[in-house]
This record gives structure tokens, C-alpha cells and sequence, in this order.
């Protein structure tokens, strides 16, 4: 192995501090007793139970974790069987469908939706922008990204089990349930982590197909930058973060699991 | 190896439930990306091409027994300069951020795939780990190190005093939506531009050094070429979000720093002109299409050039 030179390590350790100093001065200041993010006067708790007594952060944590729920559970049943779709047939339309949304910029799946609700949803169904609306936009976005993860864990399995599986006399539905399943139930459980974890990450898309009534976590922190920054955006901040920490440990436990038990 | 030891009937037989196999397998996402996806795409591209209506949204499509149709809001598009110049201005911002995003990202990504082995994996995931925490959050960061209380704008203004000038602001800038751009898109160029040069073969910077080559030659012609499919990808996952991005310019820029993304957001929810905030939309989605082809084009002519 080559010796690193000192000029490398310099820039290399300064992109470092660029990606962190941020964060820690959001972390910093959800504990400062100063209404203004800009210096330091001393060690307070106020703006965290501030926060608890948020009723309308509550409420838009509620939304959050809600949506963030029903959207990652269709997103995962339906970004699986594509998954499985695009690895099992020659399908043209289906992986060009489940990827665009995820590449293109995010406004236009957003306003697009915004459209389609207002000129189609609103007047044929009667229903008014809302949670569904949020739920249904999540779920595009999110289909994508679980139905990569599916195929990729199936790209790297032996094909052999399933001739094994249909050679003893299975039938498909056998060997999906007896085979195929429980070897990329942790790819699934990984894709349904991500979608859980986009969803309720989600600001553009979310801001677009929420409607008046209905606010998440992102939307509220967003009003609050707008309108009046307060230390309490650095306190929901800082839990935001120490709770998507958790689901990368978690979701890193079950990717290990998922490499360690079907890797080559 | 593939092979099959099914019989005749058995196999007729298993055609027909692996017919229905595939059916129950892809017509669920499919129908769904159908109706949310393809529908409102399709839904877009004819509201462009609609009036708008009286207070907001769209005129109705049948009016006085005829369909109301009109190219007004292409022709307003191409009317007044200042549309084509946010687009413009919205490419130059998302190709600085690209630029960028390649010097603070190189060093990073180059340092990572010479380390040893056992600490290439944490230090990547040190590197995409900010990445993880709420977008906003990290937009909002920016908003209190530039602030103008903040130690970083004192700093900047008193040493710009000592020379006589006149105090700037950091916050709402121009300067302040690219360091957000750069910032949240960092690590879009870091992940593809390690997993390239993770790949590189050390024995050819051997060769190179034998040969002759110091350390500046066998950067320039032995690495960064091979690193170019690397800084390629890097780029397009970086340009095309930036293309759209709204929440940034939003945030962190001033009044007139505006992007095709704001320009689009403020049809929708501000003044409410759907018909050309759906054209806008699809000029910005045509633009992105030919990105996507280019970027095609050039992966198809690097492969066949090391292949």
C-alpha cells in the first residue's frame, strides 16, 4: 500500500469537517440558552421541553410516522414483487416505470401528482388533498428503491435453488413461499427500512401533495425556518437525527444478515 | 447451466401457472405506476396546452361547445427573455455545484481507496453518514453558520473592513445556494467516484513509477483518466437534482436568486398559472431527458473505448 501524501490527508480530512461541522453546530445550539443560533451563552434543556409542549410538532410527528408506516408497508408489497418481476421476466415497461420517478428531479413526480389529484381525484372521487395523497406520492417514490434492493440481493443468488426447489415437485407458489421469500426476506426487510426511512424524510413531494390540513415533521420545521427560526428546530433536529442513526445501525444489522447468509 | 427435466404435459401444465405467476408478479406495481406515475405525466403534458382558469388552476375543457385548447403559454414561455435566462442560470448553478462537488470530493474518495482495507467501509460510511440526517436540517445548518450574528460573517466583515469595503451578507446570496447545493449533494460524488477508483489496479501506478513517471504524471496519466467513468456518474447524480432543487435557492437564497424549481413551485402554489407551470415543468423534464441521453451516449462511447 502506498504512504498517503500530507496534502491528501489534509483535503481529505477538511471535506471531512465540511460534511460534520454543520451538524454539530445544530447539536451544539438545540443546547443553548440564547434564543439566537449565534454564540454561546450557556447549557439549557428549555427548547427540548418546548418541544414537548408542541402541540402541533406532536401532531405533525404523528403524521410523519404514520404516512412514513403505510407508505414503506405498500411501497415494500409493491417494489418486492417488481423486484421480482424485473429479475424473473424479460420486462421492458416495469424497470423503466419503478426508476424514473427516483431519477428525476423530484419536483416534477411532485407537481405532476398535484395535478393528477386536483383534475382527477377531486372532482370524479370527491376527495380533498390529505394524508392519502401524501401516502399514494411516497409510495411512487419509494417502489424504486426497494424493488433495486430486491434485485440486487436476487442477483446474487444461486439460481440452482429454485430448479432445485421446482425439480422436488413444488409448485411456483411453494417455492415463492418456501424458497424465494425467506431467502430475500432480509433485502425486504432492508427496502422497507429505506422506504420508512424516505418517507418520513421526505420535504418536496410531501410539500406538494399535503394538502391545508395535514403537516409532518418535515413540513413543520420548514414553516419554522421560514417564519421564526427558534433553538427548537435545532432541538427536533437533533432527535430526528439521533432516531435515523438508530435505523442505519439497525437496518446495517439485517444488511449483514442479508449478505452474510446468501454472499458468495 | 440452464436446464429443465419437466415432461411434456407437466410442462404445459406449469406454462400456464407461470403465466399467472407473472401476471400476479408484475401487474401490481405496474398497474400502480401506471395510474401515479404515467397518468399524471400524461396529465401534465395536456395541461400545458389548456387556459388557466379565472381564479387559479384550469380553464374547463370544454367550453361554448368547443375544446379550448392554445400554445399561449409557449408563446409567453418564449416572450420575455427572463424564463430562458433562469434556465440558463439554473445549468450554470447546477454545473458549478458539479464542479465543485468533483474538488472537495477527489481527495476524499482517493484518500478512502488507498487506505487499507478494513478502514475503506467506515470511512465511507463516515463520509455518507450526514447524509442520513433530514435534508432540511442540513439547509438549516447553513442558515446559522452564515447568519449574519454568526462568528464566520463578523469575521468576513471585519477583515473586509480593515481594506476599506463594505460589509456583505453571507445568508440569502447567491454564494449562500451554492454552499447548500454543494453541501446536500456531496455525497452523491463521493460514493460513485470511490467505487471507481477503489477498483484501480495499484500495479499499473508501479508500472508508471518504474517507467519513470512522477508522482503529478502518474496522477494525470494513469488515475484520472481511469477515474473519468467514476466522475461521470458522480455528475449526473448531482446535476439533475440540483437542475430542480426549490428548497435551497428557497431557504438559503435572496429574493432574486430564483431557479427554474422556484419558477415552477410559484405556478403551482403562488400565482397559481397551472398551464404554464406545466410547460415550465416539461421544459425542465426535456431538459433532464437530454442529460440522460447525452450521459447515455458518453458511458456507451467510454465503454467501447476500454473495452
Amino acid at each position: 500500500m502506498r504512504k498517503n501524501s500530507w496534502w491528501l490527508w489534509t483535503a481529505a480530512l477538511a471535506a471531512y469537517a465540511f460534511l460534520y461541522l454543520p451538524l454539530l453546530i445544530v447539536v451544539l445550539y438545540s443546547f443553548n440558552d440564547s434564543r439566537l443560533n449565534a454564540e454561546w451563552v450557556g447549557f439549557t434543556l428549555h427548547w427540548y421541553r418546548e418541544l414537548i409542549h408542541d402541540t402541533d410538532m406532536l401532531v405533525a410527528a404523528r403524521n410523519s410516522l404514520l404516512i412514513a408506516a403505510s407508505a414503506s408497508l405498500i411501497a415494500t408489497v409493491l417494489g418486492t414483487l417488481a423486484g421480482l418481476a424485473i429479475h424473473r421476466y424479460k420486462l421492458r415497461i416495469l424497470p423503466v416505470l419503478a426508476v424514473t420517478p427516483v431519477a428525476m428531479p423530484e419536483i416534477l413526480l411532485s407537481v405532476s401528482l398535484l395535478l393528477f389529484f386536483n383534475l382527477v381525484f377531486r372532482p370524479w372521487l370527491g376527495l380533498e388533498l390529505g394524508m392519502w395523497s401524501v401516502i399514494v406520492a411516497h409510495v411512487t417514490f419509494c417502489i424504486g428503491f426497494v424493488a433495486i434492493v430486491v434485485r440486487v440481493s436476487l442477483l446474487g443468488m444461486d439460481e440452482s435453488v429454485f430448479e432445485a426447489a421446482r425439480d422436488l415437485g413444488a409448485t411456483p407458489w411453494q417455492t415463492f413461499r418456501l424458497v424465494t421469500f425467506p431467502l430475500i426476506l432480509p433485502a425486504v426487510m432492508a427496502g422497507a427500512l429505506m422506504a420508512f426511512a424516505l418517507s418520513l424524510d421526505d420535504f418536496v413531494i410531501t410539500f406538494f401533495t399535503a394538502g391545508v390540513g395535514v403537516s409532518t415533521l418535515p413540513l413543520e420545521i420548514y414553516s419554522m425556518i421560514k417564519i421564526a427560526v427558534t433553538p427548537e428546530v435545532n432541538a427536533i433536529s437533533t432527535l430526528l437525527m439521533l432516531l435515523t442513526l438508530g435505523m442505519i445501525v439497525l437496518a446495517s444489522r439485517i444488511h449483514g444478515k442479508a449478505f452474510g447468509s446468501s454472499g458468495p | 447451466m440452464k436446464w429443465s427435466s419437466a415432461g411434456g404435459t407437466t410442462r404445459a401444465c406449469s406454462s400456464m401457472t407461470s403465466r399467472l405467476g407473472r401476471w400476479a408478479v408484475s401487474l401490481p406495481p405496474t398497474l400502480f405506476l401506471l395510474v401515479f406515475f404515467v397518468a399524471p405525466s400524461l396529465i401534465m403534458i395536456v395541461a400545458s396546452f389548456r387556459f388557466p382558469g379565472e381564479y387559479g388552476g384550469l380553464a374547463p375543457l370544454v367550453e361554448h361547445g368547443r375544446w379550448q385548447y392554445t400554445l399561449e403559454t409557449y408563446r409567453f414561455f418564449f416572450s420575455d427573455f427572463i424564463y430562458a435566462e433562469i434556465f440558463i442560470k439554473s445549468f450554470a448553478v447546477a454545473l458549478a455545484t458539479t464542479l465543485i462537488c468533483i474538488l472537495m470530493a477527489y481527495p476524499l474518495a482517493w484518500l478512502i481507496a488507498r487506505s487499507p482495507k478494513r478502514h475503506q467501509d467506515l470511512m465511507v460510511l463516515l463520509a455518507v453518514l450526514p447524509f442520513a440526517s433530514n435534508f432540511l436540517i442540513r439547509v438549516y445548518a447553513w442558515m446559522i453558520i452564515l447568519g449574519p450574528q454568526a462568528a464566520l460573517a463578523r469575521a468576513t466583515n471585519s477583515v473586509l473592513a480593515v481594506f476599506g469595503f463594505e460589509p456583505v451578507t453571507l445568508l440569502f446570496s447567491p454564494f449562500a445556494v451554492l454552499v447548500g447545493m454543494v453541501y446536500v449533494h456531496l455525497p452523491f460524488m463521493i460514493l460513485p467516484l470511490y467505487t471507481n477508483l477503489a477498483r484501480h489496479d495499484p500495479a499499473l501506478l508501479d508500472a508508471a513509477q518504474d517507467l519513470g513517471a512522477n508522482a503529478w504524471q502518474r496522477f494525470w496519466r494513469v488515475t484520472w483518466p481511469l477515474s473519468l467513468p467514476g466522475i461521470f456518474s458522480g455528475s449526473v447524480l448531482v446535476f439533475i437534482p440540483v437542475l430542480g432543487m426549490f428548497a435551497i435557492p428557497d431557504i438559503l437564497g435572496g429574493t432574486g436568486d430564483i431557479l427554474i424549481g422556484n419558477l415552477i413551485k410559484e405556478q403551482f402554489l403562488g400565482t397559481r398559472d397551472w398551464p404554464f407551470g406545466a410547460t415550465l415543468s416539461l421544459m425542465l423534464t426535456l431538459a433532464v431527458l437530454a442529460l440522460a441521453g447525452l450521459a447515455a451516449w458518453f458511458a456507451r462511447r467510454g465503454v467501447g473505448r476500454h473495452a
